[in-house]
């Protein structure tokens, strides 16, 4: 087969065609580093995540810390507006794709989800760990221009309905602190107070999420990424669970409807 | 530090003005009996109305309408539409490459992006105008700033939509707003500086909807389904081929630029 004109280019992955099919594959080389050859068996699959995004492989205490903060990501629970879309496409017989679609779209968001993160490692990115440059971030408010994301209502990375931090995701913070590959995690411990305080709300499961993939040296772009896949797993079992329960198991919630024509006419 | 108030105000039960199934009697649209009142409204003037909350005329809805209409492009190569192509061809439902192929044209250099840039810069420009300043100033300090969205165009410069749309606005009398206006003496000044920043769709629907008084979020929601009738026929097509033979890549479609062969734990 002749090169075709038109190609795919990638620095990530390099397949060699079998000898009589240029549409199947013999050997496919993830930056450089043999997959099916070499590294299943071998390699574990945050290596192969982080190897990926970063074109190199991570050193153990990196792994490790990916592989904890997976862990701590897999499932935000049923509460969780991203598992509650996915447990709606469940319960409703949707799709499996749909539901981890309509997890993806609503845990996607400025309010708890991957697009918060996003911009809580542009934070990082601002800021370091200089607190008097994250004082003066997080008491910015709204957006220069219009965009597709609506405006955020809190700064990123901090929880807009608590008091307080969360235990989980306090827990999260200091077990991720204490990682060898730690370092805007273990200032983020150290400053928690002082720029909870900047921020006029406690540190949210974001913030540590953006801090620990900032340690790992993602970009924000990745970061919002990787946020995004790590929180699938829950919501997949999640919306699982709901379809074997069926609809009339699902809350259905009330609604009181401010505006109905027949009771203004009854008025 | 807010606290949980809010939260457990809007628990189990929403307040809404938006609408309510009573299910086996009626249901109840932004305010109106949809049955009743609605029953005979054309869709996207029912659209209109759960964006804006406003009922919009004939002349209007025919211009709303064409824009839809004018850019409802069957070409698989596109990427929102290949996207709806190759859920087709992988077998999957046309519900999940739809809204796959939706929610992706809230793109940068095409659909969601332009457009809102676009009418949130006509919008801003046009009340400046108004308070005295020159346009001239808007655009260059806009430049200075970041791109202006609506002008210029990936493949070829000229939009072979625009004279079919502004056609449209012309035989309805839609054609003499103050924001379609100020988007052609955009151009004007753009074009000046650079020959391939000639109005594009996003420019042009964004200044029609702007004096048809719609806002940034309003044409935001407008546009979503802009695309949508090209992505079917895609799908459609796509699904009665063979399966899995839609634009398939074959090793030698990758031109790999990475890392060469290293050994894994080494």
């Amino acid at each position: 087969m002749t090169v075709p004109r038109e190609r795919v280019r990638t620095r990530i992955w390099r397949e060699e065609a079998e000898p009589d099919n240029a549409f199947a594959t013999r050997s496919a080389l993830c930056h450089g580093y043999d997959v099916y050859g070499e590294m299943l068996g071998r390699a574990r699959w945050v290596e192969m995540l982080f190897l990926l995004f970063r074109g190199e492989a991570p050193a153990p205490a990196g792994a490790a810390l990916l592989d904890d903060l997976a862990l701590a990501l897999a499932n935000p629970g049923p509460r969780d507006p991203s598992v509650h879309a996915a447990m709606c496409a469940g319960t409703g017989g949707s799709t499996a794709a749909a539901s981890l679609m309509a997890a993806l779209a609503v845990g996607a968001g400025r309010q708890g989800g991957a697009r918060e993160v996003f911009h809580a490692m542009q934070l990082w990115q601002r800021c370091g760990t200089d607190l008097a440059l994250w004082v003066l971030a997080l008491q910015e408010r709204g957006e220069a221009v219009a965009g597709i994301w609506p405006d955020g209502d809190h700064p990123a990375g901090f929880d807009a309905h608590a008091q307080r931090m969360a235990a989980l995701a306090l827990q999260t913070l200091v077990h991720l602190a204490a990682s060898p590959a730690s370092r805007r995690l273990a200032w983020l411990a150290g400053q928690r107070p002082a720029l909870e305080a900047a921020a006029m709300a406690p540190l949210a499961m974001t913030g540590v999420a953006a801090a620990a993939l900032a340690d790992l040296g993602f970009t924000p772009e990745q970061g919002e990424m990787l946020y995004l896949l790590l929180r699938l797993p829950g919501a997949a079992a999640h919306a699982l669970e709901q379809r074997a329960l069926g609809p009339k198991q699902f809350p259905f919630f009330e609604l009181d409807l401010l505006n109905d024509p027949l009771a203004e006419v009854a008025t | 530090m807010n606290g949980p108030q809010r939260l457990r105000d809007g628990a189990d039960c929403l307040a809404t003005r938006a609408g309510k199934a009573f299910v086996g009697t009626r249901a109840v649209f932004l305010g109106h009996n949809l049955h009743e009142d609605l029953r005979h409204a054309d869709w996207v003037e029912l659209y209109l109305l759960s964006i804006t909350g406003r009922r919009f005329g004939a002349r209007e809805l025919r211009l709303l309408h064409a824009m839809w209409v004018c850019t409802s492009y069957p070409d698989a190569r596109l990427w929102n539409n290949r996207v709806a192509a190759l859920a087709g061809s992988t077998r999957s439902t046309p519900g999940l490459g739809m809204s796959a192929a939706l929610g992706m044209s809230e793109a940068v250099v095409y659909g969601g992006h332009p457009c809102v840039r676009a009418i949130d810069f006509l919008s801003g420009a046009q009340r400046r105008v108004t308070a005295g300043e020159a346009l001239v100033d808007i655009v260059a300090q806009e430049l200075a700033q970041r791109r202006i969205y609506g002008y210029g165009r990936p493949i070829h410069a000229t939009d072979e939509r625009l004279p079919w749309l502004l056609d449209i606005a012309r035989e309805q009398g839609l054609d003499g707003g103050p924001h379609l206006a100020l988007a052609h003496e955009v151009e004007r000044l753009l074009v000046a500086r650079d020959a391939r920043l000639k109005m594009n769709y996003a420019a042009l629907t964004a200044g029609l909807a702007a004096d048809l008084g719609l806002s940034v979020t309003e044409f935001h929601h407008f546009q979503l389904p802009m695309l949508l009738a090209g992505m079917t026929p895609c799908y459609i097509e796509a699904a009665g081929r063979p399966a899995g033979t839609l634009f398939p890549l074959s090793c030698e479609h990758i031109a790999y630029e990475g890392a060469a062969k290293r050994r894994w734990g080494v």
